[in-house]
């Protein structure tokens, strides 16, 4: 690894700033990195290296005037979900091939806005369905973890694979990456890096590939909680595009870091305590637990008696969205098209050819759930149950600030050891998946390992629009688990 | 709850996917096993309870109703498998 890519964003940021190096010489030593490490990991699906050398070129000349915006010369990796003017968008499925947006999505164009390099797009699951990688049309994204003395290829978790594994291999300075279920927070959790999602309607959705709606919303995967929190700042925001983008300020983020957390009340919620836990989860959790009080914050148990129905409530509303969302890859307008004898069977050819298992598994599973007779017994109750999940969550934030949860059930785990088994599949986003039904925000927090030596992370859930007090209780936690590490360096 | 292999036929048709027996044979066994799991909401008493529409309480935005975008056919087709003089083609659909 070269020096520059081992600097964090705020290093790197302060280091460009007194001109140690050019924007340009650490865009050259991320594409360096790039070249050298791809074909093993898997983590980019395109590479725009003229673009960042153009970009980073801009850079240097506003960084030579002092006019240096605030990721000015960092350079990102962008999740093939979001739409990117000219460059490969794909959600990572053969269904879009050869699309080339004519537009910006609104999070990128923010990022650019604010002086940021794109060093080019990153692997996912097929249209952010999966926690494995494994669903995309470029094949699985690998971890660059391993365990302890094994050579054995583990996942990076998914959706936002490719964004978890380019973030923990030093492939990129930050991702951009997106949470429907977990797809940002079960990755970071896995690859030992720092995942947020922000409040539903804290980012614009607009020029991100649809996936389930009203769950959606995009955020950073980064090194640590501060290079988040910065990147975090400049994607959110307002955009009259989206119109469930809310209009309210967004506070600077890295400023609230480094406040004391003193008599802050942390809720342990006792439905996390799931029949199965494994021994090092529940260790891991009462480790974060003991050191939130040891920073002076007081611990209250709380409890969300809807927990257990939050995942197959998430299994009726997501598909059903994304059957509706996904309608639109027909053959006609973009993407890949079959002939077919008459119109329907072009569309049906195409759509067969185009979507891959998981992703015809969802469509199936909503469409069904909103064929005629069924809406109520099932879509109906899921968005009821949603209500009840919610005033769970409200209930419990009258007594405490915030929550503390594992990130996820397990560690990164082999390749294929789940594809067989859907629900095996799904449960990696047992504690997720709530804070997307309650539009909460939550944050993955590397804070250890287990037996084998790959990373564990701990969440923490906040208030609506409550990010700034996440950031600030993160940050206790990764002061007290100390610096990661960066994966022993195999490929 | 389990579904057959006529209802797979019948939701991969309103669905426009193209499914052979092999797959309509595995997604009944598939399908079948999700909506099993999913039944378990039936134990969730929701009588009175409203359903979920906005996560984030807020009033629907509205905008002056003006033309603000257009004049971009290019743009608009210039993904197309197939298109023409601004037009999307597609199979004949009238006989």
């Amino acid at each position: 690894m070269s020096e520059l890519t081992g600097l964090t964003i705020a290093a790197a940021r302060a280091a460009l700033e007194k001109k140690e190096f050019s924007a340009l010489e650490l865009t050259e030593a991320y594409l360096g990195e790039i070249e050298g490490a791809n074909g093993a990991l898997n983590a980019y699906v395109a590479v725009t290296r003229d673009k960042a050398r153009d970009m980073a070129r801009a850079c240097d000349e506003r960084l030579a005037r002092g006019e240096g915006r605030p990721l000015e010369g960092i350079p990102l990796g962008i999740k093939d979900l979001y739409c990117t003017q000219g460059v490969h968008a794909q959600a990572c499925s053969h269904v879009l091939d050869g699309f080339l947006p004519r537009y910006e999505s609104t999070v990128t164009a923010n990022l650019w806005s604010a002086g940021a390099v794109m060093l080019g797009k990153l692997n996912m699951d097929e249209f952010a369905m999966g926690s494995s990688n494994e669903t995309s049309y470029y094949g699985p994204a690998i971890n660059p973890w391993r365990a302890s003395g094994s050579e054995e290829k583990l996942v990076p978790g998914g959706s936002s694979g490719g964004s978890a594994a380019a973030v923990a291999a030093r492939l990129c300075a930050g991702a951009t990456a997106t949470d429907t279920g977990g797809s940002i927070r079960q990755p970071a959790a896995l690859t030992g890096t720092v995942g947020i999602k922000p409040t539903y309607g804290r980012c614009s959705r607009w020029g991100i590939v649809a996936f389930a709606s009203s769950l959606d919303q995009a955020g950073p995967i980064a090194r640590t909680v501060r290079d988040a929190a910065m990147m975090l700042g400049a994607m959110a925001g307002h955009d009259a595009k989206d119109t469930t983008s809310v209009d309210t300020p967004v506070p600077d983020y890295a400023a609230a870091l480094g406040g004391s957390v003193k008599g802050m009340r942390i809720g342990i919620p006792r439905e996390y305590r799931i029949d199965g836990m494994s021994a090092e989860i529940g260790a891991l959790w009462d480790k974060g637990i003991d050191w939130l009080k040891a920073s002076g914050a007081e611990i209250v148990e709380v409890s969300l008696p809807h927990t257990k129905y939050a995942l197959p409530a998430y299994y009726i509303v997501a598909p059903a969205e994304a059957s509706s969302n996904l309608a639109r890859y027909d053959g006609v307008r973009y993407g890949l098209r079959v002939a077919g004898d008459d119109i329907i069977a072009m569309y049906e050819n195409s759509r067969a050819a185009g979507f891959g298992a998981e992703v015809k598994r969802r469509i199936m599973v909503g469409t069904y759930v909103l064929s005629a007779g069924y809406y109520d017994a099932y879509y109906l109750k899921a968005q009821q149950v949603r209500t009840l999940i919610k005033r769970d969550f409200d209930s419990a934030f009258e007594k405490v600030d915030a929550l503390l949860t594992p990130a996820t059930p397990n560690s990164a785990f082999a390749l294929g050891a789940m594809t067989d088994d859907p629900i095996a599949m799904y449960l990696n986003d047992v504690f997720t998946v709530t804070v997307n039904m309650a539009g909460l925000p939550g944050i993955s927090v590397p804070a250890g390992f287990d037996a084998r030596g790959l990373p564990l992370g701990l969440q923490l859930i906040g208030k609506p629009f409550d990010e700034a007090n996440l950031f600030r209780l993160a940050q206790a936690l990764e002061d007290a688990a100390g610096e990661t590490p960066p994966a022993q360096r195999w490929w | 709850m389990s579904v057959d292999e006529a209802t797979v036929r019948r939701i991969a048709r309103l669905a426009r996917i193209a499914v052979n027996d092999e797959e309509a044979h595995r997604l009944q066994g598939e399908l079948s096993v999700i909506l099993d799991w999913v039944e378990q909401l039936g134990e969730v008493d929701t009588a009175g309870v409203e359903p979920m529409t906005s996560v984030i309480p807020m009033v629907m935005k509205k905008r002056d109703d003006v033309v603000s975008d257009g004049a971009k056919a290019d743009d608009v087709v210039a993904n197309a498998p197939v298109s023409e003089d601004h037009f999307f083609v597609v199979p004949k659909v009238v006989e």
